[in-house]
């Protein structure tokens, strides 16, 4: 036998091809695994929507055609006829919301119309409010109880609702790698639902907890939905995209007031044009001792909590 | 000029002579009533405003006489019906001093009496702090002789609830007046039930904390 001979050339496989085929083998089924969703999107996810460019790429005529897919999309999954628009930013309005915590007693009234108005979740009970119980003297959110279950108002709690602030500096779109989210001109922090993958970067940004995720396919009976809708608002989520208030900007960029105030028992809501200086949610700012929340954060929000007196 | 742009709801022509009253009234105390509340740009511009309503109960009071009708529907009198026949006693100052009608009337407002805002001269109309008579549509102006601040924040739109339109220019806005959230005789806000709370992951439920284990 020849000693320079190398063993393994004698059995016909070299170490070298035994690793090429490996190698190939791994990449085959590392390419197979990434397209595998590909080959599933036709399930739930149509091929208008698989091409949908980014909102504020399309034009008049591609948003028409895409909201009425939406609405065609909605009739076949719920059942529901509903009108999806596109509501602008109005010229010269910046919205503005202000709280009074002097008045506020806990009903989480707000919570609930937030959740009809904006077709949240039944199972899940979501709604963009969360409506904290606080001990008198204390501002720490964190100790706040936001699943109390007795009659309120308790004479040694305060109760503090807290939904999406609205920041000037919002950190939840600094953080979206895909600009999924951005800041309206009229200061609302909007979510493109059809291009947000999921990602939960901007619920864990966010330093006030007003980002919902959708675990689940939002489930909600026919009869219940609210038929206007809007594409940045309140139409229905799909699955695994974030949700946030919007301030119910397919009433309000139509002069309404949000579903939260109206449905407000005790009219410790404020809503209104920050740019106004007659506005009503101007005057909190002119005659009230106004905070925000973590203010020392430096995000400008534009939801202001207040006390009388 | 002002009022055609923003008019003030009137029920009945007789509503008219009290809305005189009530804005004599507040101007008096150095307020307008927020119907004829001037607008900034209202007149400078040809936009014309939608109304603020305010929902004012819409006249005198009925009390259920615990009488009922052929079909047995409960018999309700306007405060008149008795209150012409029988003279004011001024020695009654809660409910639980009668000995008919109004028992049991759930009564917490301050040391006020009956007789601090029902009117005995004519019990179909309240009694200012002055000893004149307002009309029950204009209960604001009566309320607002003790809780100014509350009636200055309502100028301003900041106190009591609303509904409709925060743009004037898009639509209407119908505001509360006081009765309609606080009742008149105990108007500090009843406990309530809250409604569901929340279920989603991030928040669950606050547990105390658990005792240290031993090392």
């Amino acid at each position: 036998m020849d000693p320079n001979a190398d063993p393994q050339k004698s059995r016909g496989l070299s170490r070298r091809t035994a690793l090429k085929g490996v190698g190939a083998m791994l990449g085959a089924a590392a390419f197979a695994r990434a397209i595998a969703p590909l080959t599933e999107w036709t399930r739930d996810i149509s091929a208008e929507e698989f091409v949908q460019k980014h909102y504020k790429e399309l034009s008049p005529i591609d948003l028409e055609i895409i909201l009425h897919r939406l609405e065609k999309d909605t009739k076949k999954q719920y059942g529901a006829d509903v009108t999806i628009k596109d509501y602008k930013p109005q010229q010269g309005v910046k919205f503005g919301y202000a709280l009074n915590l002097s008045i506020c007693n806990g009903c989480r009234k707000c919570a609930e119309a937030c959740h009809i108005e904006n077709n949240h979740d039944r199972p899940s009970h979501q709604s963009y409010i969360r409506v904290f119980e606080m001990s008198k003297g204390s501002m720490n959110l964190e100790k706040g109880n936001a699943h109390y279950d007795h009659p309120v108002p308790q004479p040694d709690k305060f109760y503090m609702p807290v939904q999406c602030q609205q920041c000037e500096h919002p950190p939840c779109v600094d953080v979206c790698p895909v600009e999924a989210t951005w800041k309206e001109p009229d200061g609302i922090v909007v979510v493109d639902y059809n291009w947000c993958i999921g990602c939960r970067y901007c619920e864990a940004a966010c330093p006030y907890h007003a980002r919902r995720f959708n675990w689940t396919k939002p489930q909600i009976p026919a009869v219940e939905i609210n038929p206007n809708q809007s594409y940045l608002s309140n139409r229905i989520r799909p699955q695994g995209v974030m949700e946030k208030c919007h301030f119910c900007l397919h009433r309000t960029r139509n002069g309404r007031l949000p579903a939260c105030l109206e449905a407000c028992p005790t009219g410790a809501r404020v809503f209104g044009n920050l740019l106004d200086p007659k506005s009503e949610v101007r005057q909190v700012l002119a005659h009230k001792r106004v905070f925000v929340l973590k203010e020392d954060l430096g995000l400008k929000p534009q939801f202001f909590y207040f006390f009388d007196v | 000029m002002l009022k055609a742009t923003r008019p003030v709801k009137r029920r009945a022509s007789t509503a008219f002579s009290g809305l005189l009253l009530l804005i004599a009234t507040l101007r008096a105390l150095g307020a307008d009533p927020e119907g004829t509340r001037p607008v900034e740009g209202a007149t400078a511009t040809n936009t014309t405003l939608h109304s603020v309503v305010i929902r004012r109960p819409t006249g005198t009071p009925k009390v259920a006489s615990g009488l009922t009708n052929f079909i047995g529907q409960p018999v309700m009198v306007s405060c008149s019906s008795c209150h012409t026949t029988t003279t004011a006693d001024l020695d009654t100052r809660t409910t639980a001093d009668l000995d008919q009608f109004h028992q049991g009337l759930k009564y917490v407002h301050g040391n006020l009496t009956c007789l601090s805002c029902h009117n005995a001269k004519n019990y179909d109309t309240l009694r200012m702090a002055d000893s004149r008579s307002v009309e029950f549509t204009d209960v604001m102006t009566l309320c607002s002789q003790c809780h100014g601040s509350q009636r200055r924040d309502y100028g301003m739109g900041l106190h009591g609830g609303m509904n409709g339109h925060w743009d004037l220019t898009k639509g209407g806005r119908t505001r509360n007046t006081c009765i309609n959230c606080h009742d008149p005789h105990a108007p500090a806000f009843p406990l309530v039930m809250p409604v569901f709370s929340p279920r989603d992951r991030i928040s669950v439920p606050i547990k105390p904390p658990a005792k240290p284990a031993k090392h």
